[in-house]
């Protein structure tokens, strides 16, 4: 009961200083609005003021959040450079010599309704036998022959290409009784994909480290920022700014760190992107093949600066949790 | 406005600051406390800002037990309290004016009533000349004018002083005290700890003294009015 009155005590008087002061409620979010506002310019403008302190942390930030981002990008590419490789991993099924047309065509479409198959294409022997003689030279050797010797062949191209999907469908392909011979000679690009999914691991591993890195480096920075603020922040405390109200600066100064790291990040991988294009594409043209550097993009410079905003704030947030309550006035 | 029931504080270590103190002060009232130092006078206005809880006994301030008041709803309390320190405690990297601005900005005053009412209550310290200055280049009185100004300017039905003219020459401690009557004579309850003796016995104001944690003199005084 005495607890209830003294809450409406509390609440009566709130309601006093808000009338007080004129604010409707409007006015108060247009006025913690306006406050948001000014706290995130007047922390920017203190980080600008010690700028060589600023740019340390920023860098530090930068060099760290872009390390695991660089690993990332170069996976991403291999894993593209891959995958232009891969279009061409059919899988090659020998049927028995025997194996009729309508056989093959009846198998065909078969095939074709499975959901893991993209494409079945038919190679009869006497295909194989035209294509064998254009391309080996042994043209003549071959029509010296009265029987053709090549199997009739099914060109299979499967949907995904990861192990999972493929072991099973290689296995349920040579189940059939006119099947010879399943070959699926990718098993080098299989590996690579293992690799790259091992190592894309062990980077996000690293990244999430270097990030708690972030977050601590952040952290400290700001405790040392609370304590050269603690007058201040004894104040504000006395004349009854709330823990929020005290906390705001500081936590936007992390966001602010943060922002800026990223951006630097950024600026570090496209700087990286635009040494490495020429070597790349000049390696690429030696393979004849094309190849253009996958790099951030719009998204993923958004997301960069997203993210490390949102460390910086993470860690300014731990460092207020732990140093700003314990100053009190008294 | 104020009422302390039976109130002590031992700190941790044993030593025992206050104890069994029991006064009340009306609404309106001003009233000075007195004692040599040491003997609980910081203690007691701290328990009244909540800067430290009673270890036994209740403390009232506008008829809230302060026993009952949450970390949450502290800071919303003291923005009825205005506080004047001996050292001002005002912030030498903003002007005059953004000093005496802070407990507006705190409670989110909008900024053209907030100065507004900066400039009011620098108006009544004298020092409304001075608003751009830092408060760094101001005389001792100066600054604590502006502490004063900063006090005030959310209009409190309530203000402490903690030895507001300890470090003051006496005339400028006059001037000071001036002030407060000023203020109180427009309805604010005051209480100021002070230990310039020849200084309160020269106004005619309710006198507490404390001696050693305990209140030795002007606790069954009370003035009427609402408490």
């Amino acid at each position: 009961m005495a607890s209830g009155k003294h809450r409406d005590n509390i609440k009566q008087q709130s309601k006093a200083a808000a009338k007080k002061s004129g604010n409707s409620i409007a006015s108060r979010i247009s006025n913690s609005f306006r406050n948001h506002q000014q706290v995130a310019v007047d922390s920017l403008d203190r980080l600008l003021a010690s700028i060589s302190g600023t740019l340390m942390i920023w860098i530090m930030i930068a060099i760290a959040m872009a390390l695991p981002l660089f690993l990332l990008l170069f996976l991403q590419n291999l894993q593209q450079f891959g995958s232009d490789l891969d279009e061409a991993s059919q899988i090659s099924v020998f049927m028995n010599t025997t194996t009729e047309m309508p056989r093959l065509e009846q198998l065909r479409d078969e095939l074709l309704g499975r959901s893991e198959i993209q494409n079945v294409e038919i190679i009869s022997a006497e295909t194989a036998l035209q294509e064998f003689q254009a391309s080996s030279g042994f043209g003549d050797i071959l029509s010296g022959l009265d029987e053709n010797p090549l199997p009739p062949v099914l060109l299979v191209t499967p949907l995904a290409q990861d192990a999972a999907v493929l072991q099973p469908l290689l296995a349920s392909l040579q189940d059939y009784p006119e099947v010879d011979e399943v070959q699926f000679d990718l098993d080098w690009l299989q590996r690579l994909y293992g690799i790259l999914n091992l190592a894309q691991r062990l980077t996000y591993m690293i990244g999430l480290l270097l990030a708690l890195g972030v977050a601590l480096v952040v952290g400290n920075t700001i405790k040392l920022a609370i304590e050269n603020r603690r007058d201040e922040i004894v104040v504000v405390k006395l004349v009854g700014g709330t823990d929020a109200y005290v906390s705001r600066p500081f936590l936007y100064t992390g966001l602010w760190y943060g922002a800026g790291g990223g951006l630097i990040a950024c600026v570090l991988i496209l700087l990286a992107q635009l040494i490495l294009q020429g070597p790349v594409s000049r390696l690429a043209g030696l393979y004849e093949g094309e190849f253009a550097l996958v790099g951030l993009g719009i998204s993923g410079f958004f997301m960069v600066l997203l993210l490390s905003a949102m460390l910086g704030w993470f860690g300014a947030w731990l460092s207020v949790l732990r140093h700003l309550r314990a100053i009190e006035p008294g | 406005m104020i009422k302390f029931d039976a109130v002590s504080k031992r700190y941790p270590g044993g030593q025992e600051a206050l104890s069994q103190i029991s006064f009340q002060l009306a609404q309106g009232e001003l009233a000075f406390l007195t004692g040599h130092s040491g003997a609980g006078k910081s203690t007691l206005l701290k328990l009244i800002m909540l800067m430290e809880r009673a270890s036994s006994g209740q403390v009232f301030v506008n008829g809230q037990n302060l026993n009952r008041l949450s970390r949450r709803q502290l800071p919303f309390f003291r923005r009825n309290i205005g506080l004047v320190f001996q050292d001002h405690q005002l912030l030498f990297d903003r002007s005059v004016f953004e000093n005496v601005a802070l407990p507006l900005q705190v409670a989110g005053y909008d900024s053209r009533d907030a100065a507004r009412r900066v400039r009011a209550a620098l108006d009544k310290v004298g020092l409304l000349q001075k608003e751009n200055q830092n408060p760094i280049r101001l005389s001792g009185g100066e600054q604590q004018r502006v502490g004063i100004a900063r006090a005030v300017v959310n209009k409190p039905a309530l203000l402490l002083a903690d030895e507001p003219t300890g470090n003051l020459d006496p005339q400028l401690s006059a001037e000071i005290m001036r002030l407060f009557e000023e203020f109180n004579r427009v309805g604010v309850s005051m209480l100021i700890a002070s230990h310039d003796l020849s200084l309160i016995a020269s106004l005619e104001h309710r006198i507490l003294s404390l001696e050693k944690g305990r209140m030795i003199r002007g606790a069954t005084e009370t003035s009427a009015g609402d408490l």
